[in-house]
């Protein structure tokens, strides 16, 4: 199918695009089209104007900001930069590992070199990989509006399946994911039937230790909600007969679709989830090790 | 009920080396831009949507899918189709690139459908990794689909591209 008939606008300025989509109820922005486009194509959405953003100056950029130690340190997304270009980025894996991690599972690399990272967080879709990571990394993301900007912390981002918290008038232009902290470590692993496909799960890890102990642990998943959800296992990771997997999943109801039996996902998040915080312990503990041997 | 005409937008493309000046409704797709405007058939369209990799075309370079792309949002790209593969030899004709003199020696393909996206994504691979392993060869081609000639002869189509392109006839 084709999609149906909508008016398209190329501002060469933000100021002109916030002010095409403030004019317009039914206006939507298009980004790398990765997402948009198929729906527009099997008309499952149908908007009447269409505001082109990449036309628009300095929103390309994957900027790295401080030394790794304060709190308002990470990489900073524009709403231009596609996927690949910030799997590229050695110093966005510098300061959080976590993006390349996630990253090399978001579809095909053909996909992501036109699809935006920022796009994917306003997506929404709990089958994609960044809105989880951005929950638990507790990154937020910048839009703004003719009413001016704001920031959107990500526990406050996605609001249903497929649906974020922007207004029909909002841009999102940069997204925020926080630099690991010392002594923090990371770690991600997705099954699916095919390299590329979206997860049938996905499961992300984050922990904080001292002296390689550790004082904080959260699981986020991809593909087991119909939002992106990340649960706080502190007391089973720290308990050595502890089940973090059975603490997840009392905090989970496991989605049942086309692609996979709920009893099947919940079965991947019981293997998943040991293996995932395994591998961030150890790489916390590396990293602390790194760090005092620098 | 009236309807009044869908607006058209003039688009200049740039394809292969030539521009192509199109005018074409906002919802034209680039692929159907391409076949049905420029009257470039090789880029084959198969899902529609993002999935099945037939329509891939080189924008700027890197593998894209015009399936997924809007012919009004492409304007300032330097597109290349699998008609641009072809290296100019002086004949009509031109001749074969590496990739495609490969799909050939190596029965890369049976009905062909599937084969310019092929063709376009493992000329962008190959331009990025020249000299890549059996596995980096699958994984360069995960993302398009084949229905008939099966994946063996496209991955050894792959390696045999790669010795093509680095002189080893
Ligand atoms: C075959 C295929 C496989 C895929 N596999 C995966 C996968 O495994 N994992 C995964 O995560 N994704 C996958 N994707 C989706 C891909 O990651 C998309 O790129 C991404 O979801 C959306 O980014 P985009 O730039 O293409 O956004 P678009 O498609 O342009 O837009 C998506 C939505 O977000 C809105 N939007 C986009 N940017 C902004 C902005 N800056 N401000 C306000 N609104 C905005 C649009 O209005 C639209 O509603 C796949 C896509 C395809 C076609
Ligand atoms: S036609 Fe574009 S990916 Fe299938
Ligand atoms: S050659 Fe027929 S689909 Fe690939």
């Amino acid at each position: 199918m084709k999609p149906a008939p909508f008016a398209y606008l190329r501002p060469a300025t933000l100021e002109d695009a916030l002010a095409a989509l403030a004019g317009q109820q039914g206006a939507k922005v298009l980004a790398g089209g990765q997402s948009l486009v198929p729906l527009l194509s099997m008309r499952l959405a149908a908007p009447s104007t269409l505001v082109d953003i990449n036309a628009l100056p300095d929103l390309g950029h994957v900027t790295v900001t401080g030394d790794g130690d304060g709190a308002g340190d990470g990489v900073r997304i524009g709403a231009l930069a596609r996927h690949a270009e910030v799997l590229a980025s050695a110093e966005a894996a510098a300061s959080q590992p976590l993006l390349a991690m996630a990253l090399s599972h978001v579809a095909h690399p053909t996909i992501r070199n036109r699809g935006t990272t920022v796009g994917s967080l306003v997506h929404a879709d709990a089958a994609a990989e960044m809105p989880m990571v951005l929950r638990l990394l507790e990154g937020s993301v910048d839009v703004a509006s003719v009413r001016g900007r704001r920031t959107i912390p990500a526990a406050e981002l996605f609001a249903g399946p497929l649906e974020s918290t922007l207004a029909h008038d909002e841009i999102a232009v940069e997204a925020f994911f926080p630099a690991l902290a010392p002594g923090a470590g990371v770690a991600f692993q997705e099954i699916a039937r095919r390299h590329g496909d979206y997860a049938l799960v996905g499961v992300a890890a984050h922990v904080e230790t001292e002296g390689g102990e550790v004082t904080r642990a959260r699981v986020g998943f991809v593909s087991v909600s119909d939002v992106p959800v990340v649960v706080d296992v502190t007391g089973a990771a720290q308990d050595p007969e502890g089940d973090p997997a059975g603490a997840a999943l009392a905090e989970l109801e496991p989605a049942d679709d086309i692609h996979a039996t709920s009893a099947y996902r919940a079965h991947l998040v019981k293997v998943l989830t040991p293996r995932v915080l395994a591998d961030a312990v150890h790489h916390a503990r590396q990293r602390s090790a790194q760090g005092k041997s620098a | 009920m009236t309807t009044s005409p869908e607006e058209l937008h003039d688009v200049r493309l740039h394809v292969n080396g030539s521009v192509h000046e199109v005018r074409v409704p906002a919802r034209r797709l680039l692929s159907d831009a391409l076949r049905h405007d420029c009257g470039l058939t090789g880029t084959h369209v198969g899902c529609e949507h993002g999935v099945c990799g037939a329509c891939t075309i080189l924008v700027d370079g890197k593998p894209m899918r015009s399936c997924l792309m809007l012919a009004v949002s492409a304007v300032d790209a330097e597109i290349t189709t699998v008609e641009g593969l072809t290296e100019d030899d002086g004949t009509p004709q031109g001749r074969l690139s590496p990739v495609q003199q490969a799909f050939s020696d190596c029965h890369g393909l049976q009905c062909g459908f599937c084969t310019p996206g092929f063709l376009t994504t493992i000329t962008a691979g190959l331009a990025e990794n020249p000299d890549p392993t059996e596995d980096e060869a699958r994984e360069m081609i995960a993302g398009n689909l084949c229905r008939c000639t099966g994946y063996q002869n496209i991955v050894k189509s792959v390696l045999r591209a790669a010795e093509l392109g680095k002189g080893e006839e």
